[in-house]
């Protein structure tokens, strides 16, 4: 999910260009707040229309353990309170994502989550996209108790479209849809690889992407901006590698593929980029000094 | 990360703590899951009261389910359109004193079989000779389950056929044969069902018929004109078939009037059971929903009124597959059962027990799922499910057949599945999308669930440790008094699967009574003779228990009319109350434990 509030970690000289998270206003919203209320709104469009909740508590649980756990570490690593607004997003996700009959997988895959931002660091920065690494080590960890949305959000057309719409405005005022837009067109074209590989119907392959699953992970999980390389090209390959990965994980029949892809890809990316920073700033030191 | 190094020793630690948390929950949960392990009959008859032993062929029952071949179109997921049409329902057809039973059979050419009890621990099938087994002709369609009433109170069950196809009634001429009046009675000419209930919606003394369609019954599953016919949502689908009320009018004649009462709903009905809910004399109706959420009719004697999302029962779209009732708590109200599908890491929908909210009564009452709380929440694909007691301690206990379809145990056809289902309705709702079965699994080779009440609140699964160890695809389960005995055993049918008696024995010293019931047509009083409708209420150590006498619950099953109770031991009974259709109610004091009370209702 976008984590676009977490605390400032990066030395200067790797620190992502700013995103325009104070100007240009979307709706009036200060851009910290955009990405929140947008899946706020889906949460409350998709539960008040179909019901896609069955429980509100334990949504909340979710958000709740997200908030806390995240104020806690926050307090004690960089002794200060970090802004919820990225611990929100991980907790709502983690909510609408995971499906299970009891309470505690809500709050364990928000603990999981948030504590894998603070533990799971390569040169102070966190790797994993916090809900996708929580969300796939339950998959993984309690599969007897957990699945994911998948089919909670009705198959209907008009849903998606709004919510199609809806995202990629926000996700371009984010200058971030070139991520979105790559990952879908190479889901498309693969899909017609697949259905061409295993003789299924092309409509069966390419069935996923309609579904609300992929609404959420297209538009939170893989645009994440603290979790993704910073060039634009760069980030343009990854996810296209993320797709590919997928495709891959597909045709072993494996049902949450593009979970587990960008649990792969995402971070191998991210240890290659940070391994060709700390090249150039070793490179760049004698220069500096002189 | 600037904190100290103590702090990241813990923080590390803490996270290895969450990482391993759903390593102690499981292991913390594994004894209680699997329905225990298996012991000996002794062992079970000790530790649980009682122990199932599966005496089919020692009963002279070898009935094997077959599924059928539909039109070529459909044949890279036959398996899965043609997974239902097993069915078991229980009647004494004769009269004889014995419960009898009767399974459908679902390819085309196969026969239906009636399971003539000869009162010495055997069956005959008998259907041939009654006219009532040669029902899946080329043309007609197949059976999908039976119910049994008497529709004009002539003193012997009627058979009412439902089909993926021209459904049938069959009148029953008194014991010696069955005769075919589907003409006669205005049946319509085709209806793609799963589920029908006898019941006597406006209170006139004759039984009328609920049927709830399935696939749209425009549609001929062995001449497809199109493929376009399956649920355009997983969960919101409302391109199913109709629902029916055929009003008895008494001569014979059945009218439809679902539309004239309140009846419309196109969702896909796999199962239907009517009880009465709020206490006003009339019967609700209860549908639960493929594809859907589970619909609740109110009926005030003339009109329904869908209230489910208003009761709590018709909000959160599951796979509902079957609907029971059972007061499970013993304070004189029903919940209801209704169970979905689970798939460790798939799809963990969790079936959905429906107990009565505090406080809430009439036309105000409300429902709350307490599946979790009370232990019945998964059951893997789970579809037929009835409530009785097992082993005759006073609580009723819940058993659950489950499993879809077994077929390569190596390769699984979730992935397809999962991929269609969540696609957008123009591509699921047309089968010619659905990837090939290719002789794959899904949610097969299932274990059971034997689920006892402990009568505070909690249900603990069994079926291992008691004998219930088939891996079938379950789809009905009646329970019934097979040799009068006092004790509740269990048929189970399955598809493309044997048909199970799993023949009971209870430990001694529980105690029991049953009531045999026969409403009073004589003057027109309200009640039908079947007394479907009816309730007996036991009042025994300071507890009650109600259980009505149902013309079809679970799914695409019918239980013995008879209504079995389990007292525990040392029983003192108070009284039994029966509420009778008519609205006539009796009290019958200090009735004898430890017997079959057959109760005609005065006139």
């Amino acid at each position: 999910m976008s984590q676009q509030t977490s605390a400032p970690v990066f030395p200067p000289q790797i620190q992502p260009p700013q995103a325009p998270a104070h100007r240009n206003p979307l709706f009036g919203l200060d851009n910290r707040y955009i990405a929140p209320a947008f899946i706020t709104c889906i949460l409350l469009a998709g539960h008040l229309s179909f019901g896609i909740l069955e429980s509100y508590q334990k949504t909340l649980l979710a958000i709740i353990t997200s908030i806390l756990i995240e104020l806690v570490l926050g307090r004690i690593f960089f002794h200060k309170w970090v802004h919820p607004a990225s611990a929100y997003i991980t907790g709502i996700s983690v909510g609408i994502l995971i499906r299970s009959p009891a309470f505690w997988p809500y709050a364990l895959c928000s603990a999981i989550s948030i504590t894998s931002k603070y533990v799971l660091r390569v040169k102070d920065r966190h790797i994993w996209n916090p809900s996708n690494f929580g969300i796939s080590v339950m998959l993984f960890l309690a599969a007897e108790t957990v699945a994911t949305l998948s089919i909670q959000w009705g198959n209907y057309l008009w849903p998606m479209i709004v919510i199609w719409t809806l995202g990629s405005v926000i996700i371009w005022r984010l200058r971030r849809f070139h991520i979105t837009g790559i990952y879908v067109a190479s889901f498309i074209a693969l899909a017609f690889l697949r259905s061409w590989m295993t003789g299924s119907p092309w409509q069966s392959e390419i069935a996923p992407i309609t579904g609300p699953m992929y609404q959420l992970f297209i538009f939170f999980m893989i645009t994440d901006p603290k979790t993704t390389v910073r060039s634009k090209s760069g980030q343009c390959v990854v996810v296209f590698l993320v797709a590919l990965f997928e495709m891959v994980l597909r045709l072993n029949q494996i049902v949450y593929a593009p979970f587990y892809a960008l649990f792969v890809v995402g971070p191998a990316a991210m240890l290659i980029e940070i391994w060709l920073d700390s090249r150039r700033a070793r490179a760049a030191t004698p220069t500096v000094a002189q | 990360m600037t904190g100290n190094r103590i702090a990241r020793v813990f923080l590390v630690l803490f996270f290895i703590a969450l990482l391993a948390t759903p390593f102690v929950i499981k292991r913390m949960s594994a004894g209680r899951e699997a329905g225990g392990s298996k012991i000996d009959a002794k062992t079970a008859l000790a530790r649980h009261g009682f122990y199932l032993e599966e005496v089919s062929h020692a009963a002279g029952i070898n009935f094997v389910h077959q599924s059928p071949r539909l039109d070529l179109k459909l044949d890279p997921i036959t398996p899965e359109v043609a997974s239902m049409g097993a069915s078991v329902s229980i009647v004494d057809f004769d009269r004889d004193g014995w419960p009898d039973i009767y399974v459908t059979n679902s390819a085309i050419g196969s026969k239906n079989a009636l399971y003539r009890n000869m009162h010495d621990g055997t069956f005959q099938d008998v259907a041939g000779d009654m006219g009532i087994a040669d029902v899946n002709q080329p043309g007609t369609g197949v059976s999908t389950g039976a119910v049994w009433g008497d529709f004009d109170n002539d003193g012997y069950e009627d058979l009412f056929l439902i089909k993926w196809g021209r459904p049938e009634l069959f009148h029953n001429d008194q014991g010696h044969g069955f005769t075919r009046v589907t003409e006669q009675a205005r049946l319509p000419p085709w209806i793609n069902a799963n589920t029908a209930i006898w019941f006597d919606y406006d209170g006139d003394g004759l039984l009328d018929l609920f049927v709830g369609g399935y696939y749209s019954e425009d549609i001929d599953l062995w001449h497809l004109t199109t493929t376009r016919i399956m649920p355009d949502s997983f969960e919101y689908a409302k391109n199913g078939g109709r629902k029916y009320l055929f009003h008895n009018l008494g001569n014979g004649k059945f009218e439809e009037v679902s539309e004239k009462v309140g009846i419309s709903s196109r969702r896909w009905a796999l199962a239907a059971a009517a009880a009465d809910l709020r206490g006003t004399g009339h019967p609700d109706l209860f549908v639960a929903n493929d594809y859907g959420v589970s619909e609740l009719y109110f009926n005030d004697g003339k009109r329904f009124h869908e209230v489910g999302e208003q009761a709590g029962v018709g909000f959160a779209p599951k796979s509902g597959m079957n609907a029971a009732f059972g007061d499970i708590l013993n304070q004189g109200r029903y919940a209801v059962y209704v169970s979905n599908i689970s798939e460790d890491g798939i799809l963990i929908q969790g079936n959905n027990l429906w107990v009565p909210k505090e406080g809430t009564a009439g036309d105000t009452i409300k429902y709350q799922n307490l599946a979790r709380d009370f232990g019945v929440e998964l059951g893997g694909w789970s579809f037929g499910a009835q409530f009785g007691d097992l082993n005759n301690d006073g609580t009723l206990d819940l058993y659950l057949t489950n499993g879809y379809i077994s077929l390569d145990r190596n390769r699984s056809y979730w992935y397809d599945f999962s991929k269609v289902a969540g696609g957008n309705s123009s591509i699921i709702g047309d089968a010619k999308n659905w990837p090939a079965f290719e002789g794959r699994s899904l949610s097969g080779y299932q274990t059971k669930r034997v689920w006892l009440n402990d009568g505070a609140g909690k249900f603990v699964d069994v079926a291992q440790a008691v004998g219930v160890t088939d891996v079938y695809d379950g789809r009905s389960v009646a329970l019934v008094d097979l040799w009068n005995r006092g004790v509740l055993d269990v048929v189970v049918a399955n598809q493309n699967g044997p048909l199970l008696l799993y023949k009971n024995t209870v430990a001694p010293g529980n105690e029991w009574i049953e009531f045999e019931l026969e409403g009073n047509t004589a003057s027109h009083s309200g009640s039908n003779r079947s007394a479907i409708g009816a309730e007996v209420t036991l009042f025994w150590n300071g507890q009650q228990q109600v259980q009505e006498v149902s013309g079809g619950s679970g799914f695409a099953a019918q239980n013995d009319r008879r209504l079995h109770f389990g007292l525990g031991r040392n029983p003192h009974i108070e009284k039994a109350v029966i509420h009778w259709p008519s609205g006539k109610i009796q009290t019958i004091d200090k009735p004898a434990a430890d017997q079959l009370h057959k109760m005609k209702e005065p006139a």
